[in-house]
């Protein structure tokens, strides 16, 4: 670019910037090299499964099916999950490591994609690691071939759906934050404060399915496909307490001052 | 050894030009310019809160700056492809997470920019971090260890420039040797080093070039004869059998004198103190340069940035 002082010009030609597969390898690789980390990704599953055997000791026969099974997956991955999500992001700045990260990849879009895609991808895996367990679970429950009956692909979906969306969740709050403790706090307290005051405030009762994200989100256990209006109330809720704060906080990260 | 012998490509510049960077009414760097140029040592000197690390840190992209830019090469940071294999940065040895043993950490790094795992050894060995230590967690490291492994960082990827925050900190004296030998050759070999520090003997042994900060200004810079020379008024420490008649002899002949200790500091050359007892018969016990060094620059420069209200100095 400068012919004047050719030599003073760094040479980038032989170094493209980095692939976003490595970046995402590398997100995935934090999340397991730690023990912390290893801990979490441990018992993400193993509290999985001792769900559904808990289950499967005290629940008769015929209600051993393969629907209840991933139904009750679906309560402790859904409040660990979230948590994953935002130490995926907190963890840089309570160990400071994001002045290497961002050193190292100074887009912080990329990073943040990386980190987003890598979530999902955890997401997924806890889904198949549930569908494998509560697959097992039936095939010894002794439901016979009734355990796997009613079973739609629509049923999976929305599971899917629903780990997806609470992992994003937990990363949009811990963009926002930035803080692993108020990020926690947060994702679990908010919830809760806006059931009661949905329940409490009359006016709002009616509003509730399309304002507060749990009641949305309650048809999603049913294991039924949702009506045209739960589909409305799940994506109101969800861009309100979802994609907003995880806009917000991409905000934020594009302009915080990396310490 | 031999890995950071394999610096490809010569150094390049870094171009800091009219950098301002503010937080509410506080200047923390205030029209800051200068350059680093490939095959020398540039140190970062000023007390603690001057400057230097904010400078550091917008170089690389954590923070934006409020005016001004800076280049490295030609190039924004934020427009090197894969910077790590051009820059290797060094901001803080402890910002790195204390779970994750000294390999992985540079595991994750070399991961990152497409390097082969072999050149993590490598790195390790450079910086003399054993086997057994490397597979320890970083929170159980001295800070000269994580020091070492920092700079095995900021070495990784075979970079041309390095810029390390206050790399000595915390390292041994033998560490402190060893270090300044690894970036002297590093800089011989072509590679651009910016190193920062508030200690000034360690950066007038290893920086060819100074730069010294003081309140978020620079407020001189040179190599360091330069800087002495910039200094001006000549003076000497001088003792004497008879020091009142020594002080009134030179009073005559219009030079100032000032009582320090058991002698006299003269604003004049040695030469002129040794011609005027030679005059008058005096009989001299000390006489030397009074002229200050490095030391009593830097801390003239940036008085009124120090944090304690600097005394004056009694000489030695």
């Amino acid at each position: 670019m400068s012919q004047i002082t050719p030599s003073f010009t760094l040479d980038v030609s032989s170094t493209p910037r980095v692939p976003f597969t490595r970046l995402v390898s590398v997100e995935l690789r934090k999340t397991a090299d730690t023990r912390a980390g290893r801990w979490l990704l441990a018992a993400i599953a193993a509290i999985t499964a001792a769900f559904m055997i808990i289950f499967f000791a005290v629940a008769d026969a015929p209600d051993r099916i393969f629907e209840n099974f991933i139904a009750i997956a679906a309560t402790p991955q859904g409040f660990l999950l979230p948590v994953l999500g935002i130490l995926l992001v907190t963890s840089e700045w309570s160990q400071r490591t994001a002045m290497v990260t961002f050193a190292l990849e100074p887009s912080r879009s990329r990073v943040l994609a990386a980190k987003t895609v890598s979530a999902l991808l955890l997401g997924f895996a806890a889904f198949f690691a549930a569908v494998v367990i509560a697959a097992l679970c039936t095939l010894v429950g002794g439901a016979g071939s009734d355990g796997f009956a009613d079973l739609t692909l629509i049923a999976f979906v929305l599971f899917l759906v629903l780990q997806l969306l609470t992992i994003i969740q937990g990363l949009a709050y811990g963009l926002i934050l930035l803080n692993t403790p108020a990020a926690i706090v947060t994702f679990f307290v908010l919830p809760i404060a806006a059931s009661i005051i949905f329940n409490l405030v009359p006016f709002l009762q009616d509003a509730a399915p399309w304002l507060d994200l749990g009641t949305a989100q309650q048809p999603l256990f049913n294991g039924e496909n949702l009506s045209g209006d739960e589909y409305g109330q799940l994506a109101t809720t969800s861009l309100i307490w979802i994609v907003l704060p995880f806009v917000a906080g991409w905000f934020r990260l594009m302009r915080a001052e990396l310490k | 050894m031999r890995a950071i012998a394999l610096l490809g490509h010569s150094g390049r510049m870094i171009k800091v030009e009219g950098l301002t960077r503010t937080y509410g009414d506080f200047t923390a760097v205030d029209d800051v310019s200068f350059v680093c140029q490939p095959g020398r040592v540039t140190g970062f000197l000023g007390p603690n809160g001057a400057g230097k690390t904010t400078t550091m840190r917008i170089m690389v992209g954590l923070t934006p700056p409020t005016r001004g830019r800076i280049t490295i090469g030609g190039l924004a940071y934020h427009d090197i492809p894969n910077p790590g294999r051009h820059v290797g940065v060094l901001l803080d040895a402890s910002a790195q997470h204390a779970g994750r043993s000294g390999r992985e950490i540079l595991t994750i790094g070399a991961k990152t920019m497409g390097l082969p795992m072999s050149r993590v050894d490598e790195m390790l060995a450079l910086v003399s971090l054993s086997d057994s230590e490397s597979k320890r967690r970083l929170g159980n490291y001295s800070l000269g260890m994580k020091q070492r492994l920092g700079l095995a960082h900021a070495l990784l990827g075979d970079p041309s420039v390095l810029i390390l925050d206050e790399p000595a900190n915390g390292l041994d004296p033998a560490g402190i040797r060893w270090m300044r030998d690894l970036l002297k050759g590093y800089a011989a070999r072509g590679g651009t080093v910016l190193l920062s520090s508030h200690l000034l003997n360690e950066v007038e042994l290893i920086a060819d070039e100074m730069i010294l900060i003081g309140r978020g200004k620079i407020v001189a810079q040179g190599d360091k004869k330069s800087l002495l020379a910039s200094q001006g008024t000549a003076s000497a420490l001088v003792t004497s059998l008879d020091n009142d008649a020594l002080a009134r002899a030179l009073q005559a002949d219009g030079v100032v004198v000032h009582p320090a200790g058991d002698g006299l500091r003269v604003e004049a050359e040695p030469v002129t103190v040794g011609r005027a007892a030679a005059a008058h018969q005096i009989v001299l016990t000390d006489l030397r340069s009074g002229a200050a060094g490095l030391e009593d620059l830097f801390l003239e420069l940036t008085a009124d940035t120090q944090r304690e209200a600097s005394s004056q100095g009694v000489p030695a």
